[in-house]
């Protein structure tokens, strides 16, 4: 059912006049690189700490500081190379990108231009009509700037340097996505890919994931592209997808108009939900790029590579095939478990504790439905999840084998958010457990069915749907517990 | 005390070692001297009260096993120095005093030695005749009104008045060996790599070399081999076995082949020049070297390859002087205005030049033309050097084309100026050492310098040949003491 070809799902088209344009967006996605100090100084990068408290004098830029490679990031960076399937380059060049900016101390950034670490690759994305492969063309290494801070002073600006130096990863894709769907889906597989890896912790709202679109619209069925206008620093999904929809539309009239469509930099306004001209192309920065002479050309050996291949863990899409052969989960609900590596994690310490009579459907239905709702409404992540892969995994064991019904086991599940209770406890403890003895429940059902005798009759004559009362009358009998399958067996025959 | 001021850097330390002076004898025979010599502006910040202080430390606890055993030495004012400002000879940096040190400063405080102040430099080094400075010119002591050389001008001049016993330059193009070679002193530029660049405030990076500068070549041995390091805070920093250059020193240089380069025989090129040059080669020969006509065939190249190059990188190391956060800050209605304003003001004429064309020269359009092709003819010319190399162990040039010239004479004609380095640049672009030692004077009187260039990290052969000429040459200065009259 899961990948069931329904072809126009998450496609992307608008229409004017009788022409339909389709939508060609292009990410370079700016990744913090999970590292403890910066990419050429030994400041820590901790989020959070008073301003200025996290600055070297390489970061700061005083005369005569001389940066030096924090091998740590460059490994980070191959390995997120190794995790995109592209090309490790043996040898890249740090670039200086020229520009004057309070919060830039050096007057130039320290990046790759003409030759990255990390070549070409791909990703391949799940959606709902199917997998789609996007391209990347590249990841390179480079230093984050300061930031600029304008509104604590009325007539200053304020400059924190902590960041300055702190080491983020460009990854540059293709021009290959059609839609504000697949833009989501795309920054989700580079999130959880990068998380698998541990290369960067994708944290949005901390800044640790940002992106520059390119948005250029065409006729659909055309090959050739048209003019892109750039979008820069956007810092969540949703907004990506905002301005991608307020762009491609504002150049779709522009083009109706018959107006030329300037390529441009762009800003995204989150109030005002559209996109405002922040420098056309003739006022762009000319960067001088030029090799930094600080540095010397960046040389890793195969040896070098070939090690750091060995330390990949298992990456989401392996993941997924594993889970679909051996644990026989549905595609679906397989790109769902592996989406993020700690509910990956969950899921396999679920089946690990489960044990040999294991059920995978239970497994999954528990983890994506009660728990998942108990994390949404939490707002928390998996990691911190109030009930332990152990006890879920015992819960579930105790409905696979009788010993509580699926509604009583709602109820324990309840009990045992309150601290991670074992269910087991809480069974015994509160004496839930499946009343699964047939002439205790015979016993039960006669009575219901003397003090229902006119119900009884009327069953007997067709009112069939009365079946459903005396179910619901055994079960409240019972408080809860009695088994259903033998309530429906006994009452079948005593009706 | 007088004498003191005048001893070699050896000669100082043997004294030293044998008690015969002690370390604050020595600094206060210099702090007096410079305090006769304010009218040749060598120092641009004085540390004689903190050199005084020290030395009478080091008196009291002598550690008599360090290399430089509390000796005073004053540096050029490109090197940070903790707790002392650092000017690079710059309005923009007029108030900067480092919380830190460079490596080469450190390693010669670590061997013993006392900061007696700061050298004035041509602005950013920039510069050949140290008119460039924010801190005013430096006289040449050899005759008044006479430049003393750039960019390391306050260094050669505190040399050769006898108001350091050796010192620290740097050199980009030239600016210690032509200082050297105008002031009657030694300067050697070592192999790139060899000294760390970590805390020299930065000109043109991948040219950028320190090294010592001396009355003689035995002392720049002695400095070498203390500044000489490998430093992981650099990482142009090569990690190579280094000489104990001084006890290595030798004169047997027998067999030795130095080759003379045809095409450093340029057009206009005085004939005291092409003399000494061919004195150097008796000289040469008079110890025993072997000499051998060579080619260089882009030397030609060098100078226009080496102000694209220069340029291009002090274009983008000097950005980081916009007034943020150290340094002169001028007020502005913004602050692209507050940019604009402290750069006028920060800088002087030959840094907006060079920061003008090293823009341009990195331009979008221009790039290609200029800088990249700049690079390409600078493999020419290391290449040219790799050949030579395969059959002569050294080289000997002229330092400079002309000796040193009145103050006031080129400042208008940058191109004239920068001729200056003809000789010394290629050496740079090839990150070959280089040393400049003084070989006789001109009709002036004014001395005249003489280059060995050397194999990537031999500078024991540069030193040992240069150590041999000097002897046969047994050049003098004659300096008046004109200043302090």
């Amino acid at each position: 059912m899961d990948e069931i070809m329904s072809k126009n799902n998450s496609e992307y088209l608008i229409e004017r006049n009788d022409n339909v344009y389709e939508v060609v967006i292009g990410l370079e996605v700016h990744a913090q690189v999970t590292s403890n100090s910066k990419l050429f100084s030994s400041s820590s990068t901790k989020f959070g700490a008073e301003p200025n408290t996290q600055v070297s004098l390489v970061d700061a830029a005083f005369p005569g500081m001389l940066p030096v490679i924090n091998e740590f990031c460059v490994k980070q960076a191959i390995k997120t190379g190794i995790g995109l399937r592209a090309k490790i380059n043996n040898k890249s060049v740090f670039d200086r990108k020229n520009y004057f900016y309070a919060d830039l101390p050096q007057g130039y950034q320290i990046s790759q231009y003409k030759y990255p670490i990390v070549g070409e690759g791909n990703v391949i994305l799940d959606m709902p009509e199917g997998q789609k492969q996007v391209g990347i063309e590249r990841l390179h290494l480079e230093q984050d700037a300061g930031k600029s801070i304008h509104d604590i002073d009325p007539s200053n600006t304020l400059v924190d340097l902590n960041r300055s130096g702190v080491a983020l990863m460009e990854i540059v894709s293709k021009p290959d996505l059609r839609s504000p769907d697949e833009v989501n889906a795309y920054i989700k597989k580079l999130r959880s890919i990068m998380r698998y890896l541990g290369t960067c912790d994708g944290n949005m709202q901390e800044g640790s994931l940002r992106a520059d679109v390119n948005v250029s619209v065409r006729i659909k069925g055309s090959t050739d592209l048209g003019t892109r206008c750039e979008i820069k620093n956007v810092n969540s999904i949703k907004f990506m997808q905002m301005a991608i929809i307020y762009e491609a539309n504002r150049q779709v009239d522009l083009i109706e108009e018959g107006k030329e469509i300037d390529q441009e930099t762009r800003l995204f306004d989150t109030k005002k939900n559209e996109t405002r001209s922040m420098r056309s192309k003739e006022d762009a920065h000319d960067y001088r790029y030029f090799p930094d002479p600080d540095l010397l050309p960046l040389e890793v050996t195969d040896e070098f590579i070939n090690k750091l291949k060995s330390e990949i863990p298992e990456l989401p899409d392996d993941k997924k095939k594993r889970f679909i052969d051996e644990f026989k989960v549905s595609p679906y609900d397989a790109t769902i478990l592996v989406s993020d590596i700690d509910t990956a994690k969950y899921f396999e310490e679920v089946v690990a504790k489960m044990g040999n009579n294991r059920d995978m459907k239970l497994a999954v239905n528990w983890i994506t439905g009660e728990l998942f709702a108990v994390l949404n409404e939490k707002n928390i992540e998996i990691a911190q999840s109030p009930i332990s892969a152990k006890n879920l995994a015992k819960l579930i064991n105790l409905i696979k084998n009788g010993t509580i019904s699926g509604k009583i086991a709602k109820t324990i599940f309840e009990l045992m958010l309150d601290g991670d209770i074992d269910p087991q406890i809480i069974v015994e403890e509160k004496g839930l457990k499946q009343e699964s003895d047939p002439k205790a429940l015979e016993a039960l059902i006669d009575k219901i069915i003397n003090d229902n005798r006119e119900k009884a009759i009327e069953y007997k004559q067709g009112k069939e749907k009365l079946f459903g009362f005396f179910v619901g009358q055994a079960m409240k009998a019972s408080g809860g517990k009695a088994n259903p399958q033998l309530i429906n067996e006994i009452l079948k025959k005593k009706l | 005390m007088s004498e003191i001021t005048s001893l070699t850097l050896y000669e100082l330390i043997k004294n030293i070692k044998e008690k015969k002076i002690s370390s604050n004898e020595a600094a206060k025979s210099f702090v007096d001297r410079a305090e006769k010599s304010k009218k040749i502006n060598a120092y641009v910040t004085e540390n004689f009260e903190n050199c005084l202080k020290l030395s009478k430390e080091f008196d009291d606890k002598p550690n008599f096993d360090l290399k430089l055993p509390g000796i005073p030495i004053a540096v050029k004012d490109l090197f940070c120095t903790n707790e002392v400002r650092t000017t690079a000879g710059s309005n923009i940096l007029n108030n900067f005093v480092p919380t830190y040190e460079s490596t080469v400063t450190q390693n010669i405080w670590n061997e013993g030695a006392i900061l007696l102040g700061k050298l004035n430099c041509d602005e950013f080094a920039m510069g050949s005749s140290n008119e460039t400075s924010f801190f005013g010119n430096v006289q040449n002591p050899i005759a008044e009104d006479l430049v003393p050389g750039g960019s390391s001008g306050g260094s050669s001049a505190a040399l050769a008045a006898n108001l350091t016993p050796v010192t620290i330059g740097t050199d980009t193009g030239g600016s210690i060996r032509q200082p050297a070679s105008f002031t009657g002193t030694v300067g050697l530029k070592p192999t790139y790599g060899s000294c760390s660049r970590y805390g020299i405030v930065a000109f043109a990076s991948s040219l950028d070399q320190a090294g010592p500068m001396s009355k003689d070549v035995k002392d720049s041995s002695i400095l070498l081999e203390v500044i000489s390091s490998f430093d992981k805070k650099d990482s142009t920093s090569i990690d190579f076995k280094r000489n104990n250059y001084s006890s290595e020193l030798t004169r047997n240089i027998k067999g030795l082949k130095i080759g003379i380069p045809k095409e450093y025989r340029v057009d206009g090129m005085p004939d005291e020049i092409e003399k000494l040059w061919k004195k150097g080669i008796e000289y040469a020969k008079d110890c025993g070297a072997e000499i051998i006509d060579i080619s260089l065939p882009h030397t030609s190249y060098a100078l226009p390859t080496y102000y694209i190059v220069a340029p291009a990188e002090a274009s983008s190391n000097l950005a980081r002087y916009d007034g943020v956060k150290y340094g002169l800050r001028s007020s502005g209605k913004n602050l692209i205005d507050m940019y604009e304003k402290t750069r006028s003001e920060g800088f002087g004429e030959e840094v907006k030049r060079r920061v003008m064309i090293g823009t341009y020269v990195l331009s979008s359009g221009y790039y290609d033309a200029y800088y990249l092709k700049a690079q390409k003819v600078r493999q020419l010319i290391k290449q040219d050097f790799d050949q030579a190399y395969n059959k002569v162990d050294a080289i000997l040039t002229p330092s400079t084309p002309s000796s040193a010239f009145k103050i006031g004479e080129k400042s208008n004609d940058p191109v004239s100026m920068y001729l200056n380095d003809i000789f010394t640049v290629p050496v740079n672009l090839a990150g070959l050492p280089g040393i400049s030692i003084p070989a006789g004077v001109d009709k002036n009187n004014y001395p005249l310098g003489l280059q060995i260039i050397g194999k990537p990290f031999d500078e024991q052969t540069v030193l040992n040949i240069a150590y041999s000429m000097e002897e046969k040459i047994n050049y003098k200065n004659y300096i008046t003491d004109w200043w302090m009259k």
